[in-house]
């Protein structure tokens, strides 16, 4: 069978599940990051604060997260949660057997706690990059902090934050790869099954990698359309 | 939390590290060797070389590491009968060679961009001084261009092995035994993905944390212009008695 009838679109290609599996890719990256959005503002915030306390655990956090493989907290997740979970299934009169936890929602949350770690630098640095004098002049004119954060600080940080979120969301794209691991039928998993059973490894991992090339591309011109259009009313040196 | 466990897991997990630092640093030192020919193509000016690196770069910081050891530790499996013909089927049949093969195809991909930068950020006053001077062009790149490319591309660097040091963790899918491979085995064992994740992750640490001092260190040797001067040292004299 010939490579093009192998990834076509006829009865026995295997076009469709491919392109499946890298829209679930594209699910499960997303979820992650948009996760990661979350938590990622909220260690910016602690990194920020004048408490010592948040400041410490704000750069633990970073620290540990940028510093450790992506693997291993894909597999803290997946074996930690199984087994919290089967702890909890025993509680309620369960067999004491094996729970699996969800595949997806694992996925997501690792990506998105791995994600947040690099976030919440982009954010702070972004934070930092405000105009000093436009935060004291939103204070005189007696804006408490919600509305300046809402009106002047939220708006700017995430256009000085949009180059550096692009950058992690690549990050996020093929760190989705790893989740192959837990059984999640992502566009890695789905190319190993190919693979299995059609033993033309080659050219399930070549599609593999030109979908992923695809989604690089796309993001890449989806964040500078993104960074043009945030840019519109700023005057350019 | 067993301590007891725990130091036993951390122990075990230790006998991993030599595979891991050995697989970080060979990649990283074949890896560098190549991002300079890629960094060199990008910057000859010559179309089909610069395009050639372009292409090579794109492809390999756009594709996930993973599917990277796949495509040859699996993938080339495809072609067995033709690379055993050609004599090369016992390399791509060992899963060290292939990872290490992986990881340096990969790294290099990024260490060019790095090394570009610093090769680009070289000031275009030194360079025209030197040629002022009548230095070659190799004597230039060898005194001028490559020494200060390199103290500015230093910190780039230094999170690229940060980086390769996470990336051989990848090698433990393709049955290396490496840290995360021995935590894998553990946690499929025992079940106490928590106590393991602390003592792995513990390793990781502490090998970037050190990894991040050796380049902090060979930053400050290479930038003596920046420390300002030693001290003077007091002249003690003794008093006349």
């Amino acid at each position: 069978m010939s490579y093009f009838e192998l990834m076509g679109f006829g009865p026995k290609g295997w076009g469709w599940p491919m392109l499946m599996a890298a829209g679930m890719t594209v699910a499960v990256a997303s979820c992650g990051f948009l996760a990661g959005s979350v938590i990622g503002s909220l260690i910016a915030w602690a990194k920020l604060s004048r408490s010592i306390v948040a400041r410490v655990f704000g750069d633990g956090y970073t620290t540990v997260l940028r510093g450790i493989p992506d693997l291993l907290v894909i597999y803290l997740f997946y074996f930690g949660g199984s087994a919290l979970l089967s702890g909890i299934g025993q509680l309620f009169g369960g067999s004491g057997g094996f729970i699996g936890v969800p595949a997806f929602a694992v996925g997501a949350l690792a990506i998105g706690v791995i994600s947040a770690a690099y976030q919440a630098e982009v954010f702070r640095g972004a934070y930092t990059a405000l105009a000093r004098g436009e935060l004291e002049a939103a204070r005189s004119v007696g804006m408490h902090t919600m509305l300046m954060f809402r009106r002047i600080v939220a708006p700017q940080v995430l256009r000085y934050a949009i180059p550096g979120l692009g950058n992690v969301w690549q990050l996020a794209l093929k760190e989705s790869a790893l989740i192959s691991v837990t059984g999640l039928v992502e566009l890695l998993r789905q190319s190993q099954i190919g693979s299995g059973s059609t033993y033309k490894p080659f050219y399930f991992y070549l599609t593999a990698a030109l979908l992923y090339l695809v989604i690089t591309t796309v993001s890449t011109w989806g964040f500078q359309r993104a960074e043009d259009y945030s840019m519109r009313g700023l005057r350019r040196a | 939390m067993d301590l007891a466990f725990m130091a036993e897991t951390f122990v075990k997990l230790l006998e991993g590290v030599p595979l891991t630092l050995k697989l970080a640093f060979s990649s990283v030192a074949l890896g560098a060797v190549f991002a300079m020919l890629l960094a060199l193509m990008r910057m000859s000016g010559v179309g089909p070389l610069d395009w050639c690196a372009r292409a090579y770069v794109f492809v390999f910081r756009g594709t996930p590491l993973l599917v990277q050891v796949f495509l040859i530790y699996y993938g080339l499996g495809q072609f067995r009968p033709t690379l055993q013909e050609l004599g090369v089927w016992w390399f791509f049949r060992e899963p060290y060679w292939c990872a290490l093969t992986a990881l340096t195809l990969n790294t290099a991909a990024y260490a060019s961009e790095i090394i570009r930068g610093g090769l680009q950020a070289v000031p275009h006053g030194q360079v025209e001084a030197a040629r002022a001077c009548g230095m070659s062009r190799a004597t230039l790149f060898r005194r001028i261009v490559f020494p200060i490319a390199v103290r500015q591309a230093l910190p780039g660097y230094g999170n690229e092995v940060v980086l390769m040091v996470k990336a051989t963790s990848l090698a433990s899918i393709i049955t290396m035994m490496e840290v995360t491979g021995i935590a894998h085995k553990l946690i499929s064992q025992t079940f106490r993905a928590v106590e393991i994740f602390i003592c792995a992750g513990a390793i990781y640490l502490i090998l970037n944390f050190l990894v991040t001092r050796a380049i902090m260190a060979l930053e400050w040797w290479l930038s003596p212009h920046l420390r300002g001067a030693p001290e003077p040292r007091a002249r003690l004299e003794p008093a006349h008695v």
